[in-house]
């Protein structure tokens, strides 16, 4: 029976952690985290630069300082065991996990519940397209992350980077400290998707130039990276002829949007969110499959962690309670729908159970840049939420917390929208 | 008098004002275009005397792995932080590290200890 668990996690990043950690607090008693890295932590461990854990810690921490923490935390309880160096082959619809590792090859694992925190990843040059042949140097900007900052390699001399979004930013940043050239940071849309702290500390400070709605057209180069042919876009992202420039470069780093890894979610076919790209969960972070529960970057992008590990405590906990059989089935659902430029939300629908309510966090993303509107929620013609926006931005996700009268009032399909 | 007017985004709050600062010999005699006091101290500080938080890497070596990430105590003079990375990038340390362990005191006299960002055994 060695390998029966209450809760199996599959991702050890920052969501992961805190699932496991909430489904021991809730009741657990056999816990498992799953993680293909040689370490726990994520992502995190790479993103060396600070600004983590405000809201969690009220510090501001590294990467690895934020992980660190959590880490130490799962490592405290001797009830969260914890598989390293191992990767998920294949999970059923019953909750066998096979599994494999170097030590041990072959595992069959039974869970009661199992919890998918496996994250993101990054867009890559297939997913845009870009004209040219195969030369070396190009590579996605967390993949360059890796290497400069775990692994000690530099992955070129004279970088252009394409995509403003804050990985892309930070990388500029941390390549020109160490020793490159950043000749320019590209981006599509006529804003930049990265924190305006981010675009003036990594590149202003450094005088890297930004060029908004530009792209690539074609990357030069036999056996490696000579330089790109870049070009200015209009308003519908075409581009416009005769625009075209190059920069001489030796790299190209892609920072050009994250996709939630969800092949395993597919396999057992969990109902995908086509927006989030995530599957399509509940308030407890339930899945459509009864006990497959989803937390962080793999249900929907975020832009802070200490969000993915609220999220995490919240599929932890449910998790929990559904080994143990106390998680309440749900007398009606609610579906809630992002429309009238809110693009996405997040859960997409709400388990209506007997038990006395809660209130429930909303997280959403707007579809385009916008100033002073409103958020408006409601059901049934009913108002449930207001707030009023200063700014919203695709880049910052928004935050609402429904007070629990107002969750069990619901019967209807809740909306979320933005009215001028 | 020499009058030089700088322009500059706000980083207080996701508004990102854009606002400019009148410089006279060297000190601040106009704030314009941000729209709350925050701003303005952001702004007055940005002009004055700017500093940013490094983090960079240095070698290790006996660790799992070549790199240990590093932080610097407080902020540093903006323009000491090339320097600064320069200069840490001919440090190695020796593992085991914790977090928090100063890896290079007084970096540069800047008065600033680089520190650890997690433990690497």
């Amino acid at each position: 029976m060695m390998n029966d668990y209450d809760v199996v996690i599959i991702g050890g990043g920052p969501a992961g952690m805190a699932a496991a950690l909430s489904a021991r607090k809730t009741g657990a008693e056999k816990v498992l985290i799953i993680e293909r890295d040689r370490e726990l932590g994520g992502i995190l461990q790479q993103c060396i630069h600070n600004g983590f854990g405000l809201h969690r810690f009220k510090e501001e921490l590294t990467g690895p300082g934020y992980a660190g923490r959590y880490i130490k935390m799962v490592q405290a309880d001797p009830s969260i065991d914890v598989l390293l160096d191992t990767m998920v082959l294949d999970v059923e619809q019953d909750k066998i996990i096979y599994a494999v590792n170097p030590k041990q090859g072959m595992l069959t694992i039974q869970a009661k519940a199992v919890i998918f925190t496996m994250g993101c990843r990054e867009r890559t040059r297939g997913a845009i397209r870009i004209a040219g042949g195969r030369a070396a140097g190009v590579f996605t900007a967390g993949a360059a992350q890796r290497m400069v900052n775990m692994e000690g390699f530099l992955p070129g001399k004279k970088i252009v980077i394409l995509g403003s979004g804050d990985i892309g930013l930070i990388m500029a940043r941390r390549l020109t400290l160490e020793g490159a050239k950043v000749q320019a940071v590209l981006e599509l849309m006529p804003y930049s998707n990265g924190l305006t702290r981010n675009v003036v500390q990594c590149l202003e400070d450094f005088d890297i130039p930004l060029h908004l709605s530009h792209t690539i057209v074609k990357v030069h180069g036999k056996e490696r990276v000579t330089g790109v042919t870049c070009a200015k876009v209009d308003e519908n992202r075409a581009v416009i002829p005769g625009s075209e420039f190059d920069i001489e470069c030796d790299c190209l780093l892609l920072s050009v949007g994250l996709i939630p890894e969800n092949e395993l979610s597919r396999t057992i076919d969990l109902a995908m969110d086509s927006l989030t790209s995530g599957p399509i969960v509940d308030q407890f972070r339930q899945t459509s499959l009864p006990g497959f529960f989803a937390a962080g970057n793999v249900v929907h992008v975020h832009d802070l962690v200490d969000f993915v590990s609220q999220e995490g405590e919240i599929a932890g906990n449910a998790a929990a309670k559904y080994a143990l059989g106390q998680l309440p089935k749900a007398q009606r659902v609610v579906d809630i729908e992002a429309t009238g430029g809110v693009r996405t939300v997040v859960p997409q629908h709400l388990s209506i159970t007997p038990e006395s309510p809660e209130s429930v966090r909303l997280f959403m993303r707007v579809g385009k840049p916008e100033q002073r509107i409103t958020l408006v929620i409601e059901s049934a013609g009913k108002m449930l939420y207001t707030r009023k926006l200063a700014v919203a931005k695709p880049g910052e996700m928004i935050v609402v917390e429904l007070p629990a009268d107002k969750v069990c009032e619901c019967t209807n399909k809740i909306t979320v929208s933005l009215v001028k | 008098m020499e009058q030089v007017k700088r322009r500059l985004s706000c980083i207080v709050c996701p508004m990102s004002c854009q606002g400019e600062v009148t410089l006279e010999n060297g000190s601040v005699t106009g704030i314009t275009g941000f729209t709350c006091p925050r701003g303005e101290k952001y702004a007055r500080e940005e002009v004055v005397a700017p500093k940013r938080t490094l983090t960079t890497t240095v070698r290790i070596s006996g660790a799992q792995l070549p790199l240990l990430p590093v932080i610097s105590k407080t902020a540093l003079p903006k323009d000491k932080v090339v320097d600064c990375a320069r200069f840490l990038s001919n440090i190695r340390v020796q593992a085991p590290v914790k977090e928090g362990d100063v890896v290079c005191a007084d970096i540069l006299g800047l008065g600033v200890d680089i520190v650890a960002a997690r433990d690497l055994l």
